[in-house]
């Protein structure tokens, strides 16, 4: 009944009442416990079909939300151990606004633990696993919502974007993942990972779905001092105008920097793509980067996401919320809770990111990674000026869930090609993910990043791009139900 | 010969509506964790949302105590974990504080000393812990409230000017409004930084710190405690410890804490969900336009004036009381006169009746009334203190009073030399030693004046005619 259909086909069914939202919740519902045992995308399935009504084009529409957003009365874990009891007493401003115009629940959706990790594997209720391959990963952290709109159970759903734990698995699952400019949406509720960093992002299987949520998900927020100002306009309205003459450019740098075979037929598909746009009237040009400061975009984002991590979930104490071990005073129980609730890779980024704070090392590490953010995004912001946005392929394919060979972690496939998206959340640029084409059966996305609060042209020039691959409303598998 | 050195640290809970980062209602309360939010106890997700009334008050106390102010407003981290401290950092000032190199100038015992303040910030204050046998009990509402630490350098060397500083900036926060600065309620805490050096010594002393003193009674024997104990260690040979030490108010004594206060590392870093403000001109000179006249500066105006030093710091104490006076000079009382009045009587009346400035019957404008019948020789400075009691007591105007008393003083020459002749006519024995020289007796017949007129016959008046109508006879 829900299956692969997108916001303008439910949203017509709804309208002619052929469906209503209990049958649209019911479906989903099922549809989710199905896919629990192959992908394992849900922490919470709901039970209950909470239609609130509603005006807005998502009324009635079901959508999945990561489970690092605080929903008043229903359990929120971050899937973590320590919070694996919570149930928050009020709502993120995500939350709310999607149940004030009368989206529905269905499910909230696995993450890499508190959000720290790029691969769906690492969630208190075990891997999530990619619908397209289930021996390959979802990637993350928002793995559950990427793999829920990619299995075609939800038209679209809700994750957070760090560092790419959008945009990465949105090219891993072969669908849309957006993050606008930093502050366009509320982060009020969302359990925070690293706050200069973090974004609420949106995934769907088209960039007009995508549109659809982000006009009704975006404004100030006066619970977040961080939020943008209002805009009078609607994303949707200018969705479809022409792109002819839009500048874009790609760095030469990240694109020639492969080895790998499969990463080699990447770049070939992105620069056949290429060539359809430019035949399109749209400019695209190479652009050289410092590839020394290319290379420390992973780097840069690890310090600066771990030292704001360790900061921001001290809170996790046992004390006022979640789990609380025993002990015989309060520092015991602290320590037993802390040590008990968390898995060893978020302690190492705890660690890591506590020394990195030190006042003997803060200097060197800390500072010093803002300094590099810094200059990369200044060299960014001047691109912008001449260019409308810089268009790169989002990364590799999905590697298996036990890879025979660990990654090459200081190689450029890894450092570049698989961790360039960082420079979004770097600048707070409006970044999206849409798909690109196939190798070894697994889709690839290619990223759109657009200068600062210009989220209207980011999804304009990506709604048109969409359409001249020719790849959109598609369900794990491949099948092209829209 | 060894002498203290002494810092202060002094914390002062901002008298705002709502709390540093949230909405929850920011009063002293008995019912613990009453006023609390999810932002206050630090739920996953919540953010900060910075109360800019208290950034106002903590800018008005910065400019109050002379510091120079910034031109934005930006937050640290303090990161710590502490079940007192519900995010596991409290948000500071360590990069932009409100204030730095300011200075407080105190009066003690006739000489001036400028207290040099070397810092001023805005932070959050913890949650209230309980200590019990076996388990803790915590009260978040505390946690939250806005608080204002004020660092002074290591000016002191005696706890009386300590004294004498903790009681003027106590006042100042109330002049300027910033805080109740109740001490039983917690909204002023003060830690003592104290070492002892001697004399010829070029560098300080190894240190002790004694933590969140509640009373200035308490910081007072604190100190004289400390220098006592850190100098039998010095004179037995033997070496100051570097330690946060704790007061024992039952035992008079403090005992060790935790060695090596410098040691923990704090990861101070910028809070990244504020984003910097600027602070433009115009909003910090409105907030320096809110700040009245303080204490010290009327003190000297007072004295200026003629009050002695003793009523002026009197005066001055208190804001409503100095108000007062304020008004009554400028509708043109007499300083002394009204001072007089002030400190003796209605200082007096308030203490015995337990009643504020604010609660009594006289008024400004009665005040100069009174001083005016006075000085006017309406009534006599005798007849005034009665009228001056009735006012406050009987709650009437000091004219009222005047009139129903019947006390107009006479001092129509005409009426007086009438009742100055019948009084010579009536005495005259009295006249004839007068006259053989004795000329203090005069005073008799002054008596006898006031006597014949019932008291309403205006004294100098009375004997400038005495003279003149002796002198005829």
């Amino acid at each position: 009944m829900i299956m692969g259909k997108n916001i303008d086909e439910l949203r017509q069914e709804l309208d002619e009442g052929v469906v209503n939202a209990c049958d649209l919740f019911n479906s989903a519902m099922e549809a989710s416990s199905k896919s629990q045992e192959s992908v394992n995308a849900f922490v919470s399935i709901m039970d209950k079909c909470e239609c609130s009504g509603g005006s807005s084009v998502l009324s009635g529409i079901p959508y999945a939300l990561k489970d690092n957003f605080s929903t008043s009365g229903i359990l929120t874990t971050g899937s973590s151990n320590i919070l694996k009891d919570y149930v928050p007493v009020f709502d993120s401003t995500v939350y709310k606004k999607l149940k004030e115009a009368g989206a529905i629940l269905i499910g909230k959706t696995v993450l890499d633990e508190l959000a720290m990790g790029g691969s769906g594997l690492t969630g208190h209720t075990g891997i999530v696993r990619n619908p397209w391959d289930t021996t390959r990963i979802s990637g993350g952290s928002s793995a559950g919502s990427a793999a829920s709109v990619s299995l075609g159970i939800v038209p679209f759903s809700i994750g957070s974007d760090t560092g790419d734990s959008v945009r990465k698995p949105a090219s891993l699952c072969g669908i849309v993942g957006f993050k606008p400019t930093y502050g366009r949406i509320s982060r009020f509720g969302l359990f925070p990972f690293a706050s200069s960093l973090d974004h609420v992002g949106i995934f769907a299987r088209n960039v007009k779905d995508i549109t659809y949520v982000t006009d009704v998900l975006k404004g100030y927020d006066e619970l977040d001092m961080t939020s943008l100002p209002d805009e009078d306009i609607k994303y949707v309205d200018t969705l479809d105008k022409d792109i002819k003459e839009k500048k874009l450019f790609y760095i030469k740098e990240i694109v020639e920097s492969v080895s790998t075979e499969e990463n080699k037929e990447v770049i070939k598909i992105f620069k056949e793509n290429i060539d359809k746009f430019r035949s399109e009237g749209v400019i695209v040009e190479e652009v050289s980067f410092d590839k020394k400061l290319l290379e420390c975009l992973y780097p840069i984002y690890f310090i600066i996401s771990c030292a704001e991590a360790t900061s921001n979930n001290s809170n996790l104490t046992g004390f006022i919320f979640g789990s609380r071990e025993q002990g015989n005073s309060p520092r015991e129980v602290m320590f037993n809770t802390r040590t008990k609730g968390f898995s060893e890779m978020i302690k190492r980024r705890f660690i890591t990111g506590s020394y990195i704070l030190q006042r003997e090392n803060q200097e060197r590490l800390f500072l010093n990674a803002k300094r590099a953010r810094r200059m990369i995004v200044e060299k960014m912001n001047l691109l912008f000026k001449e260019y409308d946005g810089l268009i790169l392929p989002a990364g590799g394919i999905a590697p298996k869930i036990n890879p025979d060979e660990e990654t090459d972690r200081l190689g450029s496939d890894y450092l570049l090609l698989d961790n360039h998206l960082a420079i979004g959340n770097f600048g707070g640029y409006p970044s999206i993910t849409f798909p690109m084409g196939y190798v070894s059966n697994m889709p690839v996305g290619i990223n759109l990043t657009c200068p600062q609060r210009e989220d209207a042209s980011c999804l304009n020039i990506a709604f048109k791009l969409e359409s001249v691959i020719g790849i959109k409303d598609v369900c794990a598998g491949g099948e092209n139900i829209g | 010969m060894y002498k203290a050195v002494i810092g202060l640290e002094v914390h002062c809970e901002l008298n705002t509506e709502s709390k540093m980062f949230s909405g929850s209602k920011n009063t002293y309360s008995k019912v613990p964790n009453e006023n609390i939010s999810v932002i206050d106890l630090a739920f996953p997700g919540i953010l900060p949302l910075p109360n800019k009334e208290a950034i106002r008050k903590a800018l008005k106390l910065a400019m109050a105590l002379n510091c120079e102010v910034p031109d934005i407003v930006k937050f640290d981290r303090k990161n710590y974990y502490y079940p007192d401290l519900p995010k596991g950092y409290q948000l500071t000032q360590m990069t932009k504080p409100f204030g730095r190199n300011g200075h407080l100038t105190i009066n003690f015992n006739g000489e001036e000393k400028k207290c040099t303040i070397h810092q001023l910030h805005l932070e959050e204050d913890t949650a209230n812990m309980d200590h019990y046998d076996g388990y803790s009990l915590l009260d978040y509402n505390r946690a939250g409230i806005p608080l204002v630490e004020i660092v002074t350098d290591p000016v002191f060397n005696d706890e009386k000017t300590v004294i004498e500083f903790l009681e003027s900036l106590r006042s100042i926060i109330k002049y300027i409004d910033v805080s109740e600065a109740s001490s039983d309620k917690g909204q002023l805490r003060v830690d003592v930084n104290i070492s002892m050096m001697k004399e010829t010594d070029t560098e300080l002393g190894v240190r002790a710190e004694i933590k969140g003193i509640n009373s200035f009674n308490s910081v007072k024997e604190i100190i004289l405690y400390e220098m006592e104990r850190q100098r039998e260690i010095l004179e037995s040979g033997g070496q100051v410890k570097q330690e946060t030490r704790r007061w024992v108010d039952d035992e008079k004594v403090t005992v060790s804490m935790r060695e090596k206060v410098d040691a923990i590392d704090y990861k101070f870093y910028v809070e990244p969900n504020i984003p910097v403000v600027k602070l433009d001109k115009e909003f910090l000179d409105e907030i320096r336009k809110e700040i009245p006249a303080l204490p010290y500066e009327r003190e000297l105006k007072y004295i200026s004036l003629g009050v002695n030093s003793k009523d002026a710091r009197t005066l001055v104490r208190e804001k409503a009381i100095s108000d007062f006076f304020e008004s009554v000079l400028s509708l043109g009382g007499d300083a002394k006169d009204a001072a007089n009045w002030m400190t003796t009587r209605l200082l007096g009346f308030m203490n015995t009746n337990n009643k504020t400035i604010e609660e009594v019957y006289l008024t400004p404008e009665m005040l100069v009334e009174l001083i005016n019948m006075v000085k006017s020789g309406k009534i006599s400075s005798q007849q005034a203190k009665e009228v001056f009691a009735s006012v406050l007591e009987e709650e009437k105007s000091p004219s009222e009073i005047v009139k129903e008393k019947g006390m107009e003083q006479i001092s129509d020459p005409d009426l007086i030399r009438d009742i100055v002749n019948k009084v010579l006519d009536e005495n005259p024995s009295q006249l004839e030693t007068y006259k053989s020289g004795k000329t203090n007796i005069i005073g008799f017949f002054v008596g006898q004046v006031l006597k014949a007129s019932g008291g309403k016959a205006n004294p100098g008046v009375a004997s400038k005619i005495l003279n003149e109508e002796i002198v005829k006879r």
